[in-house]
């Protein structure tokens, strides 16, 4: 009856007939340029264990456009962590590309550490977008300051969506400090039917929560 | 009933867009992505997509692109809302299979008339 | 009798918070069940009050809480056939479009993670042995890790209780076991059918051996871990499957909360996600 054969051991094959390259630093940077995409996802996941990878990594990135190798990437960079490796990422947030600059704040969220030395900074940016994009970072980031980040948005910030992106993130994580610039922010933009519509919402959750 | 999906990671922002629709008599679902979006489509035709551009894991121009490829399921029309105004960016959503492409944030009325008028309820 | 109380509003905050981590919706009819189990973590962590609990929740840097309060929302329960409609995909959907692919004989891979008890796998193996008429032309190896050895012990002995084999056809367990030591004891052909190994999924020497799978069954474990453990697990699968492979997630899991790698395909009994054939 046994159709089904039964699996040599698969943990004694260690040799990948795909990773032909030499995987020292000079071979795995070649592979990253090479014509197979599953040998630079490789390239980039072995090049992730080696030191000052990150601006080869970059490089890379820029020019990808596969999706799963770039999602390899961003995956390093995030894990890398160093400071050339986050400006990447933040560079992503420019992008014309949708799904990378989604992918870059995917990532961004779970480096709370490497996040926050900038996350001021990329708050006030000039460009509204990568404000926004700064605030979807928040959403996810296990950091104690995420409350206090959001209230100097809907305090200072001009633009309509990027306080509306904020005030979502405070229905979750506001506290009773955040209510008079949550009023405040509602007479600012008392003609907004969703301002005033999310305002109400979050304060509505930080009042009628058990204290 | 008219049946129509809400695509947004923001939680506010689904649960507006789903009263304003709701109180017009319109039947409501929500999806927090694209991926949630293409899991529930395929299994359930709607009536209408309301769909955010920017989103984790599968933003709104992928959802449009995988969704408009498959043979097998009702092709409805889709509203296409986002912060950014670019002429690109409505390119984009157009080439992606976006009947309309809006602007955020939609006022009540804004989104109720568009919603009649992609359902063929404007005579 | 608890002072703790969950009001409608912190429900509706932490309904969302759940939803978002896990793609799972509690309605107004779970709200009894779903201020239980918050009022007994509250209490379990000493928090003193949900908008304490939710806090730290929220904030955790290990995301250990999340992991507790999941095991207590989920009924993690293994049995033979459970979530049997996937089954009915394997055999009558993913082996038909993979067997078409082919352009050798060489075996189908399936991998079962995690093999718990062993019940899956086994699972898996009288599925295409009894509904699939493939298996007389094609080779399948069905390996099945876990990282808890005591588990992979249990899969390999192959005994189980009363109610693990509860939902087999009468005839397949004649067929299959045999009543042994107050249990159902699985048959010699089928435990040699499935290879057991111990694999940590998190840890990517333990999964680099892995390759060239067809079909990856994962049902009940991803959401049990954070966000990026979940991407680093789907990255791992996605480099371990050949290109147009399956992943199975369990019913209450999506992909929507784990990876964008795949692609979402519908098939008749389920919904499953493929590894693109095409260059992404």
């Amino acid at each position: 009856m046994p159709i089904i054969k039964k699996q040599v051991p698969k943990i004694q094959c260690t040799n990948h007939d795909d990773r032909i390259n030499n995987r020292d630093f000079t071979g795995l940077v070649e592979e990253l340029y090479s014509e197979d995409s599953t040998a630079r996802r490789w390239a980039v996941r072995d090049l992730a264990e080696m030191p000052d990878v990150s601006s080869v990594l970059v490089d890379r990135l820029v020019v990808e456009n596969n999706a799963g190798v770039r999602t390899a990437i961003l995956n390093a960079l995030a894990h890398l962590g160093d400071d050339v490796a986050i400006a990447g990422l933040v560079h992503c947030l420019r992008s014309e590309e949708a799904a990378l600059r989604n992918e870059a704040i995917g990532v961004l969220k779970e480096s709370p550490n490497e996040v926050e030395p900038i996350i001021s900074t990329l708050l006030t940016d000039s460009d509204s977008d990568v404000r926004i994009f700064a605030v979807n970072i928040l959403e996810s980031l296990r950091h104690k300051n995420v409350e206090q980040w959001l209230l100097n948005v809907i305090e200072k910030d001009s633009h309509l969506n990027v306080c509306a992106t904020a005030v979502d993130l405070l229905s979750e994580v506001g506290s009773e400090r955040s209510i008079p610039a949550l009023k405040q922010l509602k007479i600012r933009f008392e003609d907004e039917p969703y301002i005033c519509f999310s305002v109400d919402l979050a304060l509505k959750r930080i009042e009628e929560g058990s204290h | 009933m008219k049946q129509i999906l809400v695509i947004d990671d923001a939680a506010t922002v689904r649960l507006y867009h789903r009263n304003i629709l709701e109180s017009a008599g319109y039947s409501v679902d929500e999806a927090i992505n694209g991926i949630e979006a293409l899991e529930k489509a395929l299994v359930k035709p709607y009536d209408l997509y309301v769909v955010d551009v920017n989103m984790p894991k599968l933003d709104g121009y992928g959802f449009l692109n995988e969704f408009r490829r498959q043979e097998d399921a009702v092709q409805s029309p889709a509203i296409m809302v986002s912060t950014e105004m670019g002429e690109n960016d409505k390119v984009l959503g157009y080439a992606a299979g976006a009947n309309l492409y809006l602007t955020k944030p939609l006022k009540p009325t804004e989104l109720l008339s568009y919603t009649r008028l992609l359902l063929g309820e404007v005579a | 009798m608890s002072a703790i109380t969950i009001s409608d509003e912190d429900f509706l905050k932490f309904k969302e918070f759940f939803y978002r981590k896990t793609g799972i919706v509690f309605d107004h009819s779970k709200r009894y069940f779903v201020d239980k189990r918050l009022i007994d973590r509250i209490e379990a962590t000493e928090s003193g009050n949900f908008r304490i609990y939710f806090n730290m929740l929220r904030f955790e840097a290990s995301g250990n809480e999340l992991q507790n309060l999941v095991n207590t929302m989920t009924v993690n329960e293994t049995y033979f056939f459970r979530e049997e409609y996937q089954f009915k995909c394997l055999v009558n959907s993913l082996m038909h479009e993979i067997t078409q692919r082919k352009t050798d004989k060489s075996p189908i891979r399936i991998w079962s993670v995690p093999s718990s008890s062993g019940e899956e796998p086994y699972s898996i193996a009288i599925y295409l042995l009894e509904y699939w008429a493939g298996i007389n032309d094609w080779d399948v190896e069905i390996m099945s890790s876990d990282i808890d050895t005591t588990m992979i012990e249990h899969a390999k002995r192959g005994h189980y209780s009363a109610r693990s084999v509860q939902h087999l056809p009468k005839e397949f367990l004649a067929k299959y076991f045999h009543y042994q030591d107050e249990g159902y004891q699985i048959c010699d052909d089928l435990r040699a059918a499935v290879e057991f190994s111990r694999v940590n999924i998190v840890n990517s020497a333990d999964v680099r051996p892995y390759r060239n799978i067809d079909i990856i069954f994962c049902r009940n474990l991803l959401i049990y871990f954070d966000d990026a453990s979940r991407r680093q697990v789907a990255e791992m699968f996605f480099d371990a499957m050949k290109t147009g492979g399956f992943v199975c997630l369990g019913h209450s899991e999506s992909m929507s909360r784990i990876s964008s790698l795949f692609r979402v395909r519908k098939f008749p009994e389920a919904i499953v996600y493929q590894k693109p054939l095409e260059a992404l």
